[in-house]
């Protein structure tokens, strides 16, 4: 029987995600939908201070409240320090982590310094008010740059003067001899202000113990269930890992905030084994804006070289990266490898260096946020070049031409210790984008305007940048300090019936794996995609895998399905000739059917195969039954997609309102498994790299209040702040993975920020103001202003 | 995220209302909620007893009679949603520019008024509405002009016996507008300015930009009696006056005191339709 002739390829059709029909009829499990038998609730109590010594904490009252299980603080945890797993490479990294509740001393606003667990959260919530806290408050410091300072309040005593670790890369005194001869120099310093992650679901987690067994069940918010689970094991409670299960159930996304080993994790754990029953945790938003890792917050000083025809000649950076109050699961690696290596951006530029200091203050942890590293990085050059363009007076979309990486020169190694970039061609992508925002009408119309003292100012940025996914090459990254492996797995098994299970060690919150995923595994074997279901986010029953972050999740996890559907697809031709009898040579296999040679009415299809070998009564000798195979894949290189953003702006100068009027952004991510999810990844990504831009920012005050506690005071952006953004491709596929692909879920994110920020830049330009530091608020902009005119008179 | 525990009572009448909030001082009205159990539910507020009036027809009825009377449980969606308050432009746009969809649904013009809070949009339209705010409590009823109402942050001129029961608008003549800068967080109004003109007769008031609902009488008397024109509005703004201005991380006082003459300038040049 010859099968229904399918829809294929999947690949690269703009199929609707599988999976939203469930998420938007609320038919999703999320973690607060998880309910166990005989669940008690915790309620944390946090520190309120910024730094502060724990003299005592009075826990009797909160033990008689109802319904009130057990009270602990730090003292009662006989636990180790949460693990430091990315550090700095090749320098000391001076480690501090927190304990699972603060023990003599709290770091941050949001330190846990007690729990109260209950019958329910309310009665949790009710105790945890009645503990009494006898807290000692110590001056506190919030700002890197006052944190290295001698005199500033010192959070740990391995860190003289808060310094974590003190790393480069580059070429040092060749940049300084560059400096030296350049014809330009100009000095710049810029602040990446810090982040809020703010998914839409909050962090949670459930844990349960089985004492006659010894297992562990944790449900936690994780991008990564094996690491969560490998860590917990191997570095915190001391038991081997088949004793531990980890799921991650429906995630309301993470932004990588949810990649981490967090105290609340490991305390859930701790207090299930101890009262003998599952205890859940959901965090509230006030706890996520204080305790959840945070993103960025760097203080960057420039020294640009260049000459008066536009040519980068030197570029050295040194970057404070505030680390927050301890040393979170990636902290170390996002500001060094993922950070300084990407420095050059899409330009040749014969000497970078670049030193990175580390540094600890009062605030919440900070670790990977959206790009991680890269949008710092893409930040950086891409104002490098407005700032090169400005000073020479050349427009910078030829600033950046002239600067290009040429498309022969691939793979190419920018001499600064990343990975060579795979593939690229940089001007079409430019080119494009120009075309498609009508540059030089607008420039026209710049000057129009400037001419004609329009008070509504103008302004065009550019950004061409380039970023590193599918984070992986083990032995590269562990070269980077990382201290693990950075593969990743799948599973494909072909039923009976022939219906098709995925499982991925890989764990989508958002980026529509379920349907992506489904496109490639159906093509390669050349079933329905109805037929194929994705399972992911349970330690028990997927191979062992590394999450989903980096854009990593198609680039190496998609790899692994294909190469597992490979194996498939060639157990399947062997067993197709015993079949039909003939030679293994003699089939030839095509959309899922085998046929011989010169005799196309001889068929088997892959159900037909896969009911064969699920119930062997006739395999060919010592074949096993079953269509069933693993990978674990381990790449030879990244992949580097990049492509050019124009953002239009108009700043209002009586308000310093800035207002984004269009928006054109050419990626070039590879070859496109799905054009829909692609242009939904990039939207959300534009519009999280811009809100940067224009609004976020958490603030703290000197001493390390967090003045952005909730969302009536932290700014995200909002969908009605933005027009229709006009997306196109140019297509350069990766050589690295067999489906060509190179990653889309960070790429908006990292291109977005550095275009609006020199697009008002450009506008404000005719004032004299080269740069003001993000988020660019009306406040902010107009104060430049005012500074600006008022120089000026 | 959760309050403290409290009692609750769903009242069938004003009088029923005022009678507990004289029984029991800790008790707070709840209207449309939305400014009342956020503050509950971050513990900043922990009232023993809700008195919930929010089923108290009475209270839900805009009637136009000359002037408009707007019930105090009537809420923004309910005001936006009749064609009588189109004439009162400045409250109208006001009321326009509160929250989003859920906010307008639940939150009522009469809350807004009693709450008092120093970014709320609706009272800056009532000031230069000329509004009369009706109360009840233990001794029956009495009005308030809208001037001696707004005392201070959260604090108006009703006693803590007292109910909010319905505001007045005397009838609508002449124009006016409303201008805001709202919060790219909380949507409330960094600066939002009312103005209105009748005749010869001008009012400002801003909200957001002060610590309670203010008219900017030397803008009024910058305007009194003479032409406003644009030169006439130009002029007269720089007349803001040195109020109490509002400063916090994200705005300056020196920014809103610009933006509230950037923002009267607005206001004004709409409502005298250049």
């Amino acid at each position: 029987m010859v099968a229904v002739e399918q829809q294929q390829p999947y690949i690269g059709r703009a199929m609707k995600r599988k999976e939203d029909p469930r998420f938007i009829t609320g038919r999703g499990n999320y973690m607060d939908d998880i309910v166990l038998a005989n669940m008690t609730h915790a309620a944390i109590v946090r520190s309120p201070y910024a730094h502060a010594t724990i003299r005592g904490i009075d826990t009797s009252a909160a033990e008689q409240m109802p319904g009130v299980v057990g009270v602990f603080t730090g003292e009662d945890i006989d636990l180790p320090p949460l693990p430091y797993a990315w550090q700095a490479a090749g320098v000391e990294n001076n480690i501090n982590t927190p304990y699972t509740l603060a023990k003599g001393e709290a770091h941050w606003v949001g330190d846990p310094v007690a729990v109260v667990v209950a019958e329910t959260l309310e009665q949790a919530r009710d105790a945890s008010d009645m503990i009494e806290l006898d807290l000692v408050e110590l001056p506190g410091v919030s700002d890197a740059e006052k944190a290295v300072q001698p005199g500033a309040p010192q959070l740990h005593e391995n860190a003289p003067n808060n310094i974590v670790f003190s790393w480069n890369c580059g070429k040092k005194e060749e940049t300084e001899q560059g400096l030296r001869d350049a014809e330009i120099v100009i000095r710049q310093k810029l602040r990446n202000q810090r982040m809020i992650a703010t998914p839409m679901e909050n962090r949670g987690a459930i844990a349960q113990y089985a004492a006659g067994t010894e297992e562990f069940t944790f449900w936690l918010s994780s991008q990564a269930p094996h690491v969560h689970r490998l860590v917990m094991a191997a570095f915190i409670l001391g038991v081997p890992e088949q004793n531990i299960r980890v799921i991650a159930p429906d995630l309301g996304g993470g932004f990588g905030a949810k990649i981490f080993m967090y105290q609340e994790y490991v305390l859930v754990g701790w207090l299930a084994r101890k009262l003998g029953r599952p205890v859940k945790w959901i965090e509230t938003r006030s706890e996520a804006n204080a305790a959840t890792a945070q993103g960025r917050d760097h203080i960057t000083e420039l020294e640009i070289g260049a000459t008066r025809d536009g040519k980068v000649t030197a570029l050295r950076v040194h970057t404070l990266a505030n680390l927050g109050a301890y040393l979170s699961t990636a902290s170390g690696g996002i500001p060094t490898t993922l950070y300084g290596r990407m420095l050059a951006g899409v330009y040749k530029i014969p000497a970078i260096y670049c030193e990175v200091q580390g540094v600890f203050t009062n605030t919440a942890m900070v670790d990977a946020y959206r790009g991680a590293g890269r949008p710092e990085a893409a930040y950086v050059i891409e104002r490098v070049m407005d700032l090169v363009a400005n000073e020479i007076g050349m427009d910078p979309a030829e600033v950046r031409r002239r600067n290009f990486i040429q498309p022969d020169e691939f793979p190419y190694d920018t001499g600064i210790g990343m990975l060579p970039y795979d593939s690229g061609d940089y001007e079409p992508a430019l080119d494009k984008a120009l075309q498609m925002i009508g540059y030089d009408e607008l420039r026209a119309e710049q000057k129009r305007r400037r001419e004609s003292g329009d008070g509504r100012l103008l302004g065009i940025g550019l950004s061409s940048y380039v970023e590193v996914c599918g984070i992986a090459p083990t032995k590269y990254i562990t070269s980077e300090g990382w201290g693990a492996g950075l593969f990743e797995s799948a599973n494909v098994k072909v039923h009976l019936s022939g219906k098709v299970v995925v499982t991925t060690g890989s764990m989508p919150h958002g980026q529509g794996h379920e349907t992506t995923f489904a496109q490639v595994a159906a093509d390669k074997l050349g079933v329905p995609i109805e037929d194929i279901q994705l399972k992911f986010g349970d330690t028990l029953g997927t191979p062992f895998g590394y999450g989903t972050y980096g854009s990593r999740s198609l680039t190496v996890g998609g790899e692994a399905i294909v190469r597992s559907t490979n194996k498939i697809v060639d157990k399947a031709r062997r067993l197709a000739a015993h079949m039909l009898e003939v030679d293994v040579e003699d089939i030839e296999w095509s959309n899922g059917k085998a046929t011989v040679k010169g005799s196309p009415d001889q068929v088997k299809t892959i159900q037909e195969i896969a009911l064969a070998a699920a119930v062997p009564v006739n395999l060919p000798d010592g074949m096993e039954p079953f269509l069933d195979e693993t990978t674990y894949y381990d790449p030879p290189n990244c992949t580097f997609p990049f492509g050019t953003h124009v953002a239009v702006v108009e700043v209002d100068t009586t308000t310093g309102n800035s207002e984004l009027i269009r928006y054109v952004a050419v990626d070039d991510v590879g070859n496109i498994v799905n054009p829909l999810v692609v242009a939904g990844q990039l939207q959300g990504g534009i519009v999280q790299g811009l809100g940067q831009a224009m609004v976020e920012g958490a603030v703290y005050d000197d001493n390390g209040q967090l003045i952005t506690s909730t969302l009536m005071e932290y700014a995200v952006p909002h969908a009605d702040q933005f027009p229709m953004f006009e997306l196109d491709h140019t297509v350069t596929p990766s050589p690295v993975n067999e489906l060509g692909v190179k990653g889309a879920g960070e790429a908006g994110t990292i291109a977005s920020t550095p275009a609006y920020v020199n697009a008002v830049c450009d506008a404000l330009s005719p004032l004299g103001i080269h740069h003001t530091d993000m988020p660019l608020t009306a406040p902010r902009l107009w104060a430049a202003i005012q500074n600006a005119t008022g120089d000026q008179a | 995220m959760y309050p403290r525990p409290f009692d609750y009572k769903r009242v069938s009448s004003v009088q029923e209302a005022v009678e507990i909030l004289q029984a029991n001082p800790e008790a707070k009205i709840l209207a449309g909620g939305h400014s009342l159990l956020p503050a509950m539910k971050l513990r900043l507020a922990a009232p023993e007893m809700l008195v919930d009036i929010s089923s108290l027809d009475d209270l839900k009825h805009i009637s136009a009679n000359g002037g408009l009377t707007i019930g105090a449980g009537v809420t923004y969606n309910d005001f936006l949603n009749n064609d009588a308050v189109k004439p009162y432009t400045a409250l109208y746009e006001a009321v326009q520019k509160v929250g989003d969809v859920q906010v307008r649904n639940r939150g009522t013009v009469g809350g807004a008024a009693a709450h008092a809070d120093p970014a709320a949009d609706a009272p800056a339209a009532l000031l230069v509405l000329g509004a009369t705010l009706v109360a009840q409590g233990p001794n029956g009823s009495r009005e308030i002009g809208v001037d001696d109402f707004f005392v201070d942050i959260l604090t108006t001129a009703l006693e803590p016996e007292e109910v909010l029961t319905a505001i007045k608008l005397p009838a609508a003549s002449g124009s006016s507008a409303y201008e805001k800068f709202a919060h790219p967080a909380s949507g409330y109004a960094v600066c939002g300015v009312a103005a209105s003109i009748d005749g010869s007769a001008v009012k400002v008031a801003v909200t957001g930009a002060t610590y309670k609902a203010t008219r900017l009488t030397g803008v009024e008397e910058a305007l009194a009696g003479g032409n406003v024109d644009a030169a006439a509005i130009e002029a007269a703004v720089e007349n803001v006056g040195d109020q109490d201005w509002a400063g916090d991380h994200f705005a300056s006082a020196e920014y809103r005191a610009h933006l509230t003459k950037v923002y009267a300038k607005r206001a004004l040049m709409r409502a005298a339709g250049l």
